[in-house]
């Protein structure tokens, strides 16, 4: 971990040293002048997780709960099984699924609908591309689900089942119960999944770059295209030539490393402080 | 009083259904995925495309025997780096890890976990591909061998504080040394679990693709040392698909098809025998 931390610092230092500051705060990307700014793929990034995020995590809970208090004991091995086995399934491979049949389904129905209905908004502004911010944060989501069920499931069923029966002993409907005893104590799981799984939308690289149409620009519209640091870093490291470039890569590397730490250490602490000795999750 | 009874009734049946149906769609997504990789790439994954080279554009058929290779190679040689490391690792944390030591790897383990694949490649590109000046096998296997080794030290870890302390007691007493007890009582007795942990790294690194642009690098005309580029079927597969021609995007879906059902094929197998092995059910 040291050694990589050093090694990326010193290989971007030529970068580092050149570009200052501004690296962070700059919107142009033009590798033949030599200016480059992170701002758009940060951006970018940090757009797609967020837009994942709103998408998976009511998604994830709704999975959680089901599995964790609904299912018939049939059928939560066997659901449980599915949708665990979609964080086998390899990156390439969804984000292959993702260009040639969510991508269509995107443009023509869904950015269509959304342009014509909410087309006030800034966020649905612009010609429906199909590839784009709003296509990379569905393809995270589906990415981030399997692992924000199994730690928010395990942390439904740490429960203490006097909980449930408390409330439901008082009148409550079982959603009530749910909802106002058991997904409290549940909280500080919840939010340690929704951290992990916010790390791992943030890194996500090869669905993404997929799917989200090589553009770099900073707008609100979630239709254009767009690019993640991850992806930038994919598309363009081979064909970088020149100390600078490579540097400005790797510094966009390293901002992507240090975000993704900060994130997964915090998720990491909360999983710990939520159950000591218990470590739900500890191998997702 | 009989309108809000109403209502909380109504909202209780409306919430649950809506959990209902978030898993529905969950499952619904891995159905459509595996679904359309099946439908897709079934028709094109014959004995051409594991035996066959890549034909020139045009020209139908063809396959891909030196991606395929490639994968196994990478694969190969990550696991002979990684696993006995982790292995190594593992042990450790489980036998002398519980002081501040321990806490520290296991600490780096688990962020390990986290760092993202393409800076794991962006990492090993600096370390090997730059000082070697040559895109290489070695370096691609390295940095799928990075990406392996804490979940293969955190599962071994796991599996052997299983193993009930009156095991080492009941050897150490008999005088066998430390490293003795280890490898002869403790590890054949997380075995198992071990191996299934294993599979799940192979599996996890098989499907990787973003650190192998910057290591394994691809390469058109099979396997020629490792110092040199090597083909790898994830990567073919984002070329291939992220081109203009259909008999290429055919090629892979075929490629991925046969990925998805290589790593379905273990996750599945590992979950069964892990399913009869200490009969909990997941």
């Amino acid at each position: 971990m040291v050694a990589m931390t050093g090694y990326l610092l010193e290989s971007a230092w030529p970068a580092i040293t050149r570009l200052g500051v501004e690296f962070l705060t700059r919107v142009e990307w033009d590798p033949v002048q030599g200016i480059f700014g992170a701002l758009p793929g940060i951006y970018g990034t940090l757009l797609t997780s967020v837009l994942a995020m709103a998408i998976a995590i009511p998604v994830s809970l709704g999975v959680a709960i089901f599995l964790a208090e609904l299912a018939p004991n049939w059928l939560r091995g066997p659901a449980s099984l599915l949708v665990e086995m979609l964080a086998a399934v390899p990156s390439v491979v969804i984000g292959l699924w993702g260009l040639f049949v969510m991508v269509p389904v995107i443009r023509s129905p869904i950015e269509r609908w959304l342009g014509q209905s909410l087309g006030f908004l800034p966020f649905f502004q612009g010609p429906p591309f199909g590839v784009g911010f709003l296509a990379g944060g569905l393809i995270l989501a589906i990415m981030a689900l399997p692992i924000l069920t199994a730690i928010a499931r395990d942390s439904i069923l740490a429960v203490p089942s006097s909980q449930r029966e408390a409330m439901l002993a008082l009148g409550a409907t079982r959603w009530e119960a749910i909802s106002q005893a058991v997904l409290p104590y549940a909280r500080s799981g919840i939010v340690a999944a929704a951290m992990l799984g916010f790390g791992r939308a943030l890194g996500e690289t090869m669905a993404v770059t997929m799917v989200i149409g090589n553009g770099y620009r900073l707008t609100p519209q979630l239709f254009s295209p767009g690019n993640t640091m991850a992806s930038k870093i994919a598309i363009e490291f081979n064909e970088a030539s020149g100390d600078l470039y490579i540097g400005a890569l790797v510094e966009l590397g390293l901002v992507l490393f240090a975000i993704t730490l900060v994130v997964n250490l915090l998720g990491r602490i909360m999983i710990r402080w939520m159950a000591p000795g218990q470590r739900v999750g500890a191998q997702q | 009083m009989i309108g809000q009874y109403t209502r909380r009734k109504v909202t209780n049946y409306l919430m649950l259904t809506l959990c209902g149906l978030a898993t529905l769609a969950a499952i619904a997504i891995l159905l459509l995925v595996v679904g359309y990789t099946a439908v897709n790439g079934l028709p094109y994954l014959n004995l051409e495309f594991i035996t066959q080279t890549a034909r020139p554009l045009g020209e139908p058929g063809g396959g891909m025997r030196n991606e395929i290779i490639g994968t196994l190679i990478l694969v190969g040689l990550a696991s002979a780096i990684g696993l006995p490391v982790g292995l190594l690792a593992g042990s450790f944390l489980a036998e002398y890890g519980d002081g501040r030591v321990g806490t520290a790897v296991r600490l780096v383990a688990d962020v390990l976990t986290g760092v993202p694949s393409v800076v794991i490649g962006i990492f090993v590109y600096i370390i090997m591909v730059r000082s070697m000046g040559t895109f290489s096998a070695l370096s691609g296997g390295v940095a799928l061998a990075i990406i392996m080794l804490p979940i293969v030290a955190r599962t071994t870890e796991e599996m052997m504080r299983l193993i009930p302390a009156t095991y080492r007691e009941a050897a150490l007493a008999l005088g066998i040394s430390r490293w003795r007890t280890i490898i002869s009582v403790v590890i054949p007795g997380a075995m198992t679990g071990i191996v299934t942990g294993s599979m799940l790294a192979v599996a996890r690194i098989t499907g990787e693709t973003a650190p192998l642009i910057f290591t394994a690098l691809g390469n058109r005309f099979g396997f020629s040392g490792l110092l040199n580029p090597i083909a790898a079927m994830p990567l073919q597969i984002w070329r291939y698909a992220t081109s203009a021609y259909d008999t290429w995007h055919q090629q892979a879906w075929a490629a991925s098809f046969l990925l998805v059902i290589f790593v379905l094929f273990i996750n599945i197998s590992v979950r069964w025998l892990t399913a009869r092995r200490y009969g909990y059910t997941r």
